[in-house]
C-alpha cells in the first residue's frame, strides 16, 4: 500500500455485536421492500376488478417507487450514514436537474400530443 | 465507523491531507459514476415519458405484451417481471449482506454472499433474455400492418375483421376490412423497426431502456466476479479492509435501483 492511498483510513469498519443488529436491520428493509413490490403488483394486476381511478392507481405507483428507492439509496447504498455534505452532493443537483427536465419535457409532450389533434 | 480524524475546524478540514467528505477517494469517484449514469437512465425514462404522453391515445399497454410466465398457458400479466423484480432485490439483499461481512472482516460470509449475489445477476440477465425472446418472437396470431403504417389488432383467429389503435377499438369487418388486409402485410413480433403490439417506438424504447439495464446487470456481474476472486485470493484480507466490496455494492444496489424505475414506468404505469 503506497502512503497516497488512505483509503483504510476511511474504510467503515464495526464488531460481531453490531453485525447483528445491522443484518436484523438488512432484512427489515428487505421486507418492506418485497411488501411494496407486492403491494404495486397487487395493485396492478387487480385496480380495475376495484373500479379505482387511473389517476389515483397510477400516482400510488409513482409514489410507492419513490418510497422504494430512498429505501435502497438510504440503507442499502448506505448514504444516510454519509457526511452531511457528502449526502448533498450526491443527492441535490441530481434531484433539481431531475425535476427539471421532467416538467420541461412532460409539458412539451403535452403540448405536441394536442398539435397532433390539430393536424 | 472508523476511527478517524479528530475533530477538526472548517479550515483544516478543506485544507488538504484528509477527506473533507470523510470517504475514500474510490468510494467518491464510484458516487460521481452512478450520478452521471442516473442521469443516463433518468434521459431514457424521461424520453420514454416524452413519447408516451404524444401518442398517449395509441401507446400500447405494457399488461398486453408482456403476458407470458415458463410452464404457464395462456394470460399472465406482470407476474414475469414481479419474479424479476424479486430476484434484483433479493440479489440485493446478499450484495449489502456482503458488505457487512466485510466490514467485520468474516471472509467466509464474505464469499458466500458474493457467490449468491452473481447467482441472482446471472438469472435475472437470464430472465431478461427470455422476455426479448417473446417480444421479438410476438404471438401466433400476429397483426396487421396497413400500407400508412398503422398496426391493427385481428378482431380473431379467422383474420378477416381487424379492430382500429386507440381506446375505442374500432372494429372493421366485410368488404372495406378485406381490401385492407389485401394491401397490408402481416406482422409478428418486434424488432426496432415494426411491433406487432403497435406504435415501432415502443419497441424501440422497450429494447434500448431494457438493453441498456441489462448492460449494467452483465457488466456488474463481471465486476462482482472480479471482486470475488480477489476476495478467495484474500487480496482483501491482506489490505486489512474490504472496501473494495463495498464499492461494487454501491453498483449493484444502483442496477437494482434502476429496476425499480423500469419496472414502475415501463410495465405498471
Amino acid at each position: 500500500m503506497s502512503d497516497f492511498d488512505r483509503t483504510a483510513e476511511y474504510a467503515h469498519s464495526h464488531s460481531e455485536e453490531d453485525g447483528i443488529g445491522l443484518r436484523k436491520h438488512i432484512w427489515k428493509i428487505f421486507w418492506v421492500l418485497l411488501a411494496i413490490t407486492g403491494a404495486e403488483v397487487t395493485l396492478g394486476l387487480f385496480w380495475k376488478d376495484w373500479s379505482l381511478a387511473w389517476a389515483f392507481v397510477k400516482w400510488t405507483f409513482i409514489i410507492l417507487t419513490l418510497i422504494k428507492a430512498y429505501f435502497i439509496v438510504a440503507d442499502y447504498m448506505h448514504l444516510k450514514h454519509e457526511y452531511k455534505n457528502f449526502k448533498l452532493m450526491v443527492a441535490v443537483p441530481y434531484i433539481v436537474l431531475v425535476i427539471y427536465l421532467i416538467i420541461m419535457v412532460l409539458a412539451e409532450a403535452v403540448f405536441v400530443h394536442d398539435s397532433h389533434n390539430l393536424m | 465507523m472508523a476511527g478517524h480524524s479528530p475533530t477538526v475546524d472548517s479550515k483544516t478540514l478543506w485544507g488538504g491531507g484528509i477527506s473533507p467528505f470523510k470517504v475514500s477517494y474510490g468510494k467518491m469517484m464510484m458516487w460521481f459514476f452512478l450520478v452521471s449514469d442516473a442521469f443516463s437512465f433518468s434521459g431514457l425514462l424521461i424520453s420514454y415519458g416524452f413519447m408516451r404522453h404524444s401518442f398517449e391515445e395509441t401507446w400500447p399497454v405494457a399488461e398486453n405484451v408482456f403476458t407470458h410466465f415458463p410452464f404457464f398457458h395462456g394470460d399472465q400479466p406482470l407476474l414475469y417481471v414481479a419474479l424479476m423484480t424479486f430476484i434484483l432485490i433479493m440479489s440485493s439483499v446478499t450484495m449489502v449482506l456482503a458488505v457487512e461481512a466485510g466490514q467485520r472482516m468474516d471472509k467466509s460470509k464474505v464469499i458466500r454472499w458474493m457467490a449468491w449475489t452473481i447467482v441472482g445477476g446471472l438469472v435475472f440477465v437470464g430472465s431478461q433474455a427470455w422476455e426479448w425472446m417473446h417480444f421479438i418472437h410476438g404471438t401466433e396470431l400476429g397483426a396487421l400492418q396497413l400500407v400508412d403504417g398503422t398496426i391493427v389488432q385481428w378482431l380473431n383467429e379467422a383474420k378477416d375483421a381487424i379492430v382500429m389503435p386507440g381506446a375505442e377499438g374500432l372494429t372493421i369487418s366485410g368488404a372495406e376490412a378485406a381490401a385492407l388486409i389485401k394491401e397490408g402485410t402481416e406482422v409478428y413480433g418486434a424488432n426496432l423497426t415494426v411491433n406487432e403490439y403497435g406504435l415501432p417506438l415502443f419497441g424501440d424504447f422497450f429494447f434500448f431502456i431494457t438493453g441498456f439495464h441489462g448492460t449494467h446487470v452483465f457488466s456488474g456481474v463481471v465486476i462482482n466476479f472480479i471482486i470475488f476472486v480477489n476476495v478467495l485470493k484474500g487480496t482483501y484480507e491482506k489490505r486489512g479492509h474490504y472496501e473494495m466490496v463495498e464499492k461494487v455494492g454501491l453498483y449493484w444496489h444502483f442496477v437494482d435501483l434502476v429496476w425499480v424505475f423500469v419496472f414502475t414506468f415501463f410495465y405498471l404505469v
